[in-house]
């Protein structure tokens, strides 16, 4: 029994490790409240909303095989939630069911699986009844292929079988134990045997084998100690096959849970983006080879969580057949929004997501990188500039020919000449061995040497100020320019002009 | 160090002897502050001074040290008045004399906290009277040793005599005397028990010989050698039972007149520490944490000084200083300690610090800002000499990581964090000032760095500043050029010294690349599928 949710033709890997730069991306495209939103305060549901955004699908078929299964539970939110809660019911029957000994014997691991097996007996019925109500919902094959799965193996008859054999676990009568003659005559390789069902008159009137029967006084200790390990000896085997009969029931469970809870995190996270009136749209996913990127109103999702009633600034982003996209522009003008808005819908259209855009069309990538300006290392051992570089030489090591990289501000640590020089060469050789990549920078020298190469390949895009020096937080296609707009800021904060230096 | 006492003058109401003031601190001279208001100082993160400040109090929590080191003295006399402690400490007789002390009274503390927890009376009383008897021979113990060390600063001059009249007072002698006797009278007391099944009987002992030894002496004559003690450990829970506590009512009533005089003893005497000594106790470790420190990255081959300290001049000279959070780091990874000095003279206030990234500027920076912050401390700093201006401020300027959510941009954040700095600095500040506008072009930076600066030095502000624009070394009189210094054989390799010298504007940034891998032809090479 599957629920071949995530991929058509397996299940999702629960220990599947998250990728090396998992810890970058978080932190660099500002995740956590995108992963947040998808919980929406359930932690079971973080980790999985982690491992379905970050352990993305590299292939458009199995893409848009999601795509379906999401879209389904779009249309029927409701559904879908209950899926996942009967899920959790199941798995839940564990706790309910934990009964306290001093020592566990055959007797209590007994009763305690039996407990166990009522509730999920209850779960996996109204399962059953979910799939034959929503027969007709569905349309994606995913989805389609559980509820015919559900009915075929918890067909009525499988159903009234377990009910029938949790009633003979109970052993009304007391439980039946074969036996055979070990050394000295005593019993060994005791098993439990399940009774014939007959009536009572059945019983006495065909009569059966011959019985003998003896009691044990009831101020006799010893005695009923043997008779209670005798009991146990014979239970043994039986009892540990209802444990492992439950924990193959609860492994469904498990996955059920991780497959259904992925898209119930999508949902939680569509329905916050849609709230906020912020618009999402399946994308088209290309193979790695067609190189194309091109989005629109392309927006940072979890920016717009931070924004009180705006809404997030989208960007236009044609980049089809451009492997490189050098980001310039005025300060505040909303080049790492963009950067990580890149980076995030890339990640949600290889989870097979819906992704934070009107439009959006792209190939799928063998990796993505992200290279950002960070702090001063505290342990004081490197300077800021060995600390870029040793990170971009981890990245270096384990990015491929069809990853995409994210580059912002890099080497600024230096001055603009080296910088530039360094970027420069690093650029050129991810280009020219198929990397796609985003660099934002102020590193003038760099895009203006670029521009000046008058490539079609490349796409420059600028952050714009308006007319007011206000900035709109939209980016345009445009030449890189001098300066970036330090004056600006400098009259904005300080209130007066900045004179321009006699040495600039 | 100019603090010798006021004589009388012709002012007639001051008195003609030497004035004797009511000993309060060995810390502050003038008064203690008000510690609960300290607050770690902005500067602390970005100077590494929270990973000094911590290292120096590892292992003193129960003093709370941190406080002190949040409060900066104002005047050059409190700064002297610290100085001549430490001159004193460089005797190792003196350090040992307050290092047994801080001893003794951890013992008194931890004892008077099992009398305060405990739960049974006959157990939590002899807490409280070992706690006593424990707080007057330490007293005792310190009175004895400072007067016969002689100290020659005025802190520790002042606390002797304070000592000495205390020691002689009658609540500290009568303490002493009762805490003697009451001790003396529960050493005598032996009782018996007989425990019979589940009951147990208490009595006073009656000179019955020891069993073992009776035993012992029984098989004496088998024995042939030493044979294994066997004996084994009872595990303690550290604390008195029901059971015991009944015995203990028991032989309470058995000794009556030793089990009252305990009990005269703790209501009599509750309260006994006197809160000069108290303070004394905190305040001596702030002294010996600083020295314990000084000792441990003397290992390194760091040097450190008592500075001249002034607050009229700004000319200052530094010999072989060091960042001292970095030495701690350079002592546990038996690494090498680079050291540097500068000079400030005339109308010179700002040192601008050029050269190749990773090649010590930052360290420099920090060193500067951590000289000044700890010579308003009046500790020893981490240079070989040094002549310092008291600052009022330390002011540091780090880069900041860009935060998702924050709707600013990084320039701005930066001009925030500028101005507000520009805001409260004064003529008496001292500024540090690391690799300022990184996320601005180069026409951008160098206009705003210069306006920033000139706006500092017109101030009169002190202050150090890293940058990668040459020409922010060259704004006038008042800047001086430092240059990290590179190996003459290898670009790549950093000698980490920041020397006097004119902007080159060479940061050899292009030989780190490649000692990374990330060249082009090694890059097409490590990238080729």
């Amino acid at each position: 029994m599957k629920a071949r949710l995530l991929f058509a033709d397996r299940d999702v890997d629960l220990e599947q490790a998250l990728p090396w730069q998992a810890d970058a991306l978080k932190q660099d495209l500002g995740l956590e409240p995108l992963l947040d939103a998808m919980a929406a305060g359930d932690d079971y549901l973080r980790v999985v909303s982690e491992r379905t955004l970050l352990n993305g699908l590299t292939d458009p078929e199995s893409i848009l095989y999601r795509q379906e299964v999401l879209a389904d539970c779009l249309q029927f939110p409701a559904t879908a939630r209950e899926l996942y809660a009967l899920a959790i019911e199941a798995l839940e029957s564990k706790q309910k069911a934990r009964f306290f000994f001093f020592r566990e014997s055959p007797e209590t691991q007994l009763q305690k699986s039996l407990a166990m097996l009522d509730l999920l007996l209850d779960v996996l019925r109204r399962l059953r009844a979910l799939a034959d109500r929503e027969q007709e919902s569905f349309r994606s094959p995913g989805l389609r292929a559980l509820v015919e799965t559900l009915q075929r193996e918890l067909d009525d008859e499988y159903l009234a079988a377990v009910a029938d054999h949790l009633a003979d676990l109970r052993f009304k009568r007391g439980p039946l134990i074969s036996a055979r003659l070990g050394r000295a005559n005593r019993g060994r390789d005791y098993v439990l045997r399940k009774p014939y069902d007959r009536t009572f008159f059945e019983r006495i009137s065909t009569g059966g084998p011959k019985t003998y029967s003896f009691t044990v006084p009831a101020r006799d200790e010893n005695g009923h100690q043997a008779l209670g390990e005798l009991r146990s000896r014979g239970l043994a085997r039986a009892s540990a096959a209802v444990a492992q009969a439950t924990d193959h029931i609860l492994s469904f469970f498990t996955m059920l849970r991780a497959e259904v809870g992925s898209y119930v995190a999508c949902l939680n996270l569509y329905e916050r983006l849609a709230e906020r009136g912020e618009p999402t749209c399946f994308p088209t996913p290309r193979a790695a080879t067609e190189g194309a990127f091109a989005a629109r109103d392309l927006y940072d999702a979890t920016l717009t969580f931070f924004l009180d009633d705006a809404r997030a600034v989208g960007n236009d982003i044609d980049a089809d057949g451009r492997k490189l996209v050098l980001i310039t522009g005025a300060n505040q003008g909303g080049k790492s929004t963009l950067l990580r808005s890149v980076g995030i819908a890339q990640l949600m259209l290889q989870a097979g997501m819906f992704v934070p855009a009107t439009e959006f069309t792209a190939s799928v990538c063998g990796g993505l990188f992200t290279h950002f300006s960070r702090e001063e290392d505290a342990s004081m051992t490197r300077g800021k500039l060995d600390d870029e570089l040793s990170r971009m030489s981890a990245v270096a090591e384990r990015i491929e020919p069809t990853s995409i990289l994210l580059c912002n501000e890099s080497f600024s640590s230096t001055n603009e000449r080296e910088g530039s020089e360094i970027a420069r060469q690093l650029v050129r050789a991810l280009d020219e061995s198929g990397v796609r990549t985003f660099f934002v920078t102020h590193l003038y020298d760099l895009a203006r040497s670029f521009y000046a190469e008058e490539r079609d390949d490349v796409l420059f895009l600028r952050a714009e100020r308006g007319e007011d020096g206000s900035r709109p937080f939209r980016l345009r296609q445009a030449p890189p320019l001098a300066t970036s707009y330090g004056a600006d800021s400098y009259r904005r904060i300080f209130g007066k002009e900045l004179t321009a230096s006699k040495q600039s | 160090m100019g603090l010798t006492q006021d004589v009388g003058t012709a002012d007639e109401e001051r008195p003609a002897t030497p004035r004797r003031q009511a000993f309060e601190s060995i810390l502050f001279r003038s008064g203690r502050p008000e510690e609960a208001n300290a607050e770690q100082p902005a500067c602390f993160r970005d100077l590494n001074l929270d990973q000094v400040v911590e290292a120096v109090v590892v292992g003193r929590d129960e003093y709370g040290l941190t406080p002190f080191f949040y409060l900066p003295l104002r005047s050059v006399e409190d700064v002297a008045y610290r100085h001549e402690v430490f001159h004193d400490l460089e005797s190792e007789d003196v350090r040992r004399t307050l290092k047994a002390f801080g001893e003794q009274m951890h013992r008194v503390r931890s004892f008077l906290t099992l009398a305060r927890k405990q739960h049974y009376a006959p157990e939590k009383r002899r807490w409280f009277l070992d706690a006593a008897s424990g707080y007057c021979s330490a007293v005792v113990d310190l009175t004895r040793g400072l007067r016969e060390l002689e100290p020659s600063s005025e802190a520790l001059r002042l606390a002797s005599e304070y000592l000495d009249d205390y020691v002689a007072g009658e609540s500290f002698t009568s303490l002493d005397a009762d805490a003697d006797a009451v001790r003396a009278g529960l050493d005598e007391v032996i009782y018996t028990l007989r425990i019979n099944g589940s009951r147990v009987s208490v009595a006073r002992y009656d000179d019955q010989p020891d069993f073992g030894d009776e035993i012992e002496d029984l098989f004496e004559r088998f024995r042939q050698g030493q044979v294994e003690s066997h004996r084994l450990k009872v595990p303690d829970r550290g604390s008195m039972d029901h059971v015991e506590a009944q015995i203990a009512s028991l032989v309470a009533r058995l000794f009556p007149r030793e089990f009252e005089a305990l009990e005269t003893f703790c209501s009599r005497h509750e309260g006994f520490l006197d809160r000069t000594v108290t303070a004394f106790d905190r305040e001596a470790q702030f002294y010996l944490a600083w020295a314990d420190h000084i000792e441990r990255i003397s290992a390194t081959g760091g040097a450190f000084s008592c500075p001249s300290v002034s607050d009229e001049s700004k000319a200052e000279t530094v010999e072989d200083a060091f960042d001292l959070a970095l030495a701690a780091k350079v002592g546990r990874e038996q690494g090498q300690l680079v050291r540097n000095g500068f000079r400030l003279d005339g109308d010179e206030r700002l040192l601008v610090v050029t050269g190749p990234n990773q090649g010590g500027k930052t360290t420099f920076a920090r060193m500067f800002g951590q000289l000044h912050y700890l010579a308003s401390l009046g500790v020893p700093v981490p240079a070989r000499s040094a002549r310092l201006f008291l600052a009022d401020r330390v002011f540091t300027h780090f880069e900041r990581e860009e935060v998702v959510g924050s709707l600013r941009g990084k320039l701005d954040d930066e001009l925030i964090r500028i101005r507000d700095l520009l805001q409260e600095a004064t003529p008496r500040s001292v500024v540090v000032l690391n690799e300022m506008f990184s996320s601005a072009t180069l026409a951008d930076a160098l206009d705003l760095g210069t306006d920033i600066l000139t706006q500092l030095i017109e101030r009169g502000c002190l202050g150090v500043c890293v940058t990668f624009i040459d020409e922010l070394s060259r704004l006038g009189d008042a800047t001086v050029s430092m240059v990290a210094q590179v190996s003459p054989d290898d670009p790549a390799v950093r000698t980490y010294r920041v020397i006097e010298r004119p902007a080159d504007g060479r940061a050899y940034a292009w030989a780190i690349a490649k000692k990374y891998g990330l060249s082009y032809d090694q890059l097409r090479e490590r990238l080729a599928p």
